[in-house]
């Protein structure tokens, strides 16, 4: 039977093992394979491809008009004000998300590393929240921060009064093409609420991590009269870098395509001070029927996590060979 | 191994096939099973619209209902899509008329997102013979034939009526600070410093969604130009930079003023229920915000609750309809049609009305089945100038209001007229 399937006969009679043959396993791989290598192909990166084209077509309206604009579209954009605005608030909530999460998660993480009595407990409370959906969280946190419910209700007595994601001030803003570039205020309320979703994730990498360390290491330190403070910083932080890029690579790619969180708490804010790329994509082409230029933001959002991704892959790549 | 392989390729044939057929039957989407109309019984009517919230739903089973009772031989398939105002329905709908596969009728809102959407693209039929068959061309007003016309031809049914410019308030915080309902912006401004002195906010605002707020500034516009030079604004005949749209936007500066100061983290119910509580003394909204106090809040109308015209356009309705129109392309064109004719008879706009919260689209429906609400404004329907929204799509194209939104938005915040009318300008070039 196998010497059937043998396609070249140099192959099967060459008595050198390492040299590749055609088995039925490889064929009954490859077969279970192709199905949804064909259908990635096609359905993801066929339609990639698809708003890629779109993206450089007059389609601007309700009638497809695949008509070649160049990167009309695109021009278009980078002069909007709500797409600079936008580009802006993905800038700073990636920033402040992922420097958050990773501080929250490495400090809990050590805590919780720290054998203290009730550690499941604790582990399933800081996870708890990643088994909802960003939407819930959206509006739970809505009400929360909302001015005039919630949590502020708490703050009024002391006489603490802050607007959340209803702030319209940009912190240290200076003019930058059609906007005010610097820290919206109102972008804080949302890290928050995003934070306490994802911080979960990034403590339960971090104690696989901790985990991962053979106390030894530490004794060595210790007996070399290192302080629990050097410890971390000289022997643990290094080792957890794999981890801490992972968390990064992960994070990054969650942020940038931000949608639901910021959809369900806060909308697009006044002034475009919570808006991001996926809501403008969404509202410009379903609402707007701006096809043309909602590929095109879809096309900026694909090469913004691309920036992230690639060097990731490419250097797991070359770790594995 | 032989038989592995063809067993392989009888696979990828079928998968290839899958994949071919579902290019078409995707598109058809919104987990109905019997979303194609082409296959099975030929006498199945789809009806696609997103009334899916508590009074529409109602209202579009017993429209539903009354068909059936009507012509027992012919299915219905509600394809309704909640969702997104409308948005969601809208996108799976755009999808489905782009594949050539449009549900037997669909709702739309008179106007431009008929005509310069759907009628534009060529995917309607017209319906004048229609009309005149079923001797309606006196039965709906003039102005609203006209909305759901192009080039002299009709395009759709119309089946309700809501109103836009109207302005609800408190009536006890109004008797408490004795206050007179305001008829000109002047006296509105009287209205709302007096009751800004007193602690009460003046005007609810929820603009998390832009459109509240553009609402307002549509009111405004109408109020300061009139209905004739409203209409002129949107056909192009007067520039966004005319001296009248400038004032308008200092007028809406000006009434911006006196909002809650948590807007930007309401919606439009959260905003009327600052007028409910009595935080809150008015609310520009649109006359589905009765429905809203009625049977969310448990108001009662003209006791809790009262309603007049926004300042300065008393004389005047800012029309938003929901229409039904026929797609080009089906295949049960006569069973449509007697959908349609239910649809637009007395029988039919009062079955579904009243339970919606909106007034019949014809002019000789029976006010007794309306509540004291329904019957006035029944009344200011038939006497009054009838303008289409802006804020819903009925006056331009989406594409101009999905750039209006955005440059309110900007505006709640910056107040900046010379920079809200240079973006309105250049919007305007897409009318």
């Amino acid at each position: 039977m196998e010497q059937q399937v043998d396609m070249n006969k140099k192959v099967a009679t060459k008595p050198h093992k390492k040299k590749k043959r055609i088995t039925k396993d490889h064929l009954l791989a490859v077969s279970f394979l192709l199905p949804s290598f064909i259908l990635i192909l096609i359905f993801v990166y066929g339609f990639i491809g698809w708003t890629g084209w779109v993206s450089l077509s007059n389609w601007n309206t309700l009638v497809p008009d695949f008509s070649f604009a160049g990167l009309k579209n695109y021009i278009y954009l980078f002069g909007d004000y709500r797409f600079q605005a936008d580009l802006r608030n993905t800038v700073f909530f990636t920033i402040l998300f992922i420097g958050a999460v990773i501080v929250m998660g490495l400090l809990l993480s050590a805590l919780i590393d720290s054998k203290i009595k009730g550690e499941t407990f604790f582990r399933n409370v800081f996870l708890f929240p990643m088994a909802l959906s960003f939407v819930v969280t959206g509006v739970v946190w809505q009400w929360l921060l909302n001015p005039s419910t919630g949590f502020n209700q708490f703050l009024e007595v002391f006489g603490i009064q802050p607007k959340w994601y209803t702030d319209t001030n940009i912190l240290a803003g200076f003019e930058w093409g059609s906007i005010e570039f610097g820290l919206p205020v109102a972008i804080v309320a949302v890290v928050i609420a995003a934070v306490w979703q994802m911080t979960g994730f990034s403590l339960a990498m971090y104690l696989a991590g901790l985990r991962g360390i053979p106390e030894e290491l530490r004794e060595a330190a210790r007996i070399d009269g290192a302080s629990e403070f050097q410890i971390y910083r000289k022997v643990i932080l290094p080792m957890l870098t794999p981890i801490t890029v992972s968390v990064v690579i992960i994070m990054a790619h969650i942020s940038l395509k931000i949608f639901d969180l910021i959809y369900a708490m806060t909308g697009s804010g006044a002034n475009f001070v919570t808006d991001v790329p996926g809501v403008y994509m969404f509202e410009t082409t379903f609402r707007g029927n701006y096809y043309a230029n909602g590929s095109a933001i879809a096309i900026i959002m694909l090469l913004l996590v691309a920036v992230f991704i690639v060097p990731y892959l490419i250097t797991n790549r070359r770790g594995d060979s | 191994m032989k038989k592995l392989f063809s067993l392989l390729l009888l696979a990828l044939t079928a998968l290839i096939f899958v994949a071919c057929n579902s290019d078409t039957a995707s598109d058809s989407d919104g987990g109905d099973a019997s979303g194609d109309d082409g296959g099975d019984g030929n006498k199945t009517v789809e009806i696609f619209s997103w009334w899916t919230g508590a009074g529409e739903e109602d209202g579009l089973l017993a429209l539903i209902d009354l068909f059936k009772e009507k012509h027992p031989d012919v299915e219905v398939d509600n394809a309704a899509i909640s969702g997104g105002a409308g948005t969601n329905a809208k996108a799976v709908l755009a999808t489905r008329m782009q594949g050539d596969d449009p549900p037997s009728t669909f709702q739309v809102h008179g106007g431009e997102e008929l005509n310069a959407g759907w009628v534009a693209a060529d995917k309607m039929q017209p319906l004048n013979d229609f009309f005149e068959e079923q001797e309606w061309m006196d039965k709906f007003p003039q102005d609203l034939i006209d909305m759901v016309s192009k080039d002299g031809n009709i395009y759709s049914v119309p089946v309700n009526i809501h109103r836009g410019n109207v302005m609800f308030y408190n009536m006890s915080v109004f008797e408490e600070h004795n206050i007179e309902i305001p008829k000109t912006f002047d006296e509105f401004f009287a209205v709302a410093d007096k009751l800004q002195e007193a602690g009460v906010t003046p005007l609810a605002l929820g603009d998390k969604e832009a459109w509240t707020a553009t609402q307002i500034f549509e009111n405004i516009l109408l109020g300061v130009l009139g209905p004739d030079d409203y209409t002129a604004l949107f056909n192009g005949e007067i520039p966004f930079t005319d001296e009248k749209v400038v004032e308008a936007a200092e007028i809406f500066k000006k009434t911006l003023g006196y909002v809650n100061e948590d807007h930007a983290s309401r919606n439009w119910q959260d905003a009327s229920q600052l007028v409910g509580d009595g935080e809150a003394a008015m609310i520009n909204m649109g006359d589905w915000a009765k429905g809203y106090f009625s049977n969310d809040l448990n108001l009662e109308t003209n006791k809790d609750f009262g309603y007049f015209p926004n300042p300065e356009t008393n004389g005047e309705f800012v029309i938003i309809t929901d229409t039904f129109g026929l797609p080009k392309g089906i295949e049960n064109v006569e069973e449509t049609k007697q959908f349609l004719s239910v649809l637009g008879s007395v029988e039919g706009q009062d079955v579904f009305n009243p339970l919606k919260g909106s007034i019949p689209a014809r002019l000789d429906a029976d006010p007794s089945k309306y509540d004291q609400y329904g019957k006035d404004t029944m009344e200011d329907f038939s006497e009054a100038t009838l303008v289409p929204t802006l804020a819903h799509g009925s006056a331009a194209p989406e594409g101009f209001l999905t750039k209006v939104n955005q440059a309110v938005n900007i505006f709640v915040t910056q107040l900046d007229v010379d920079t809200f009318i240079d973006t309105l300008n250049n919007a305007a070039s897409e009318l």
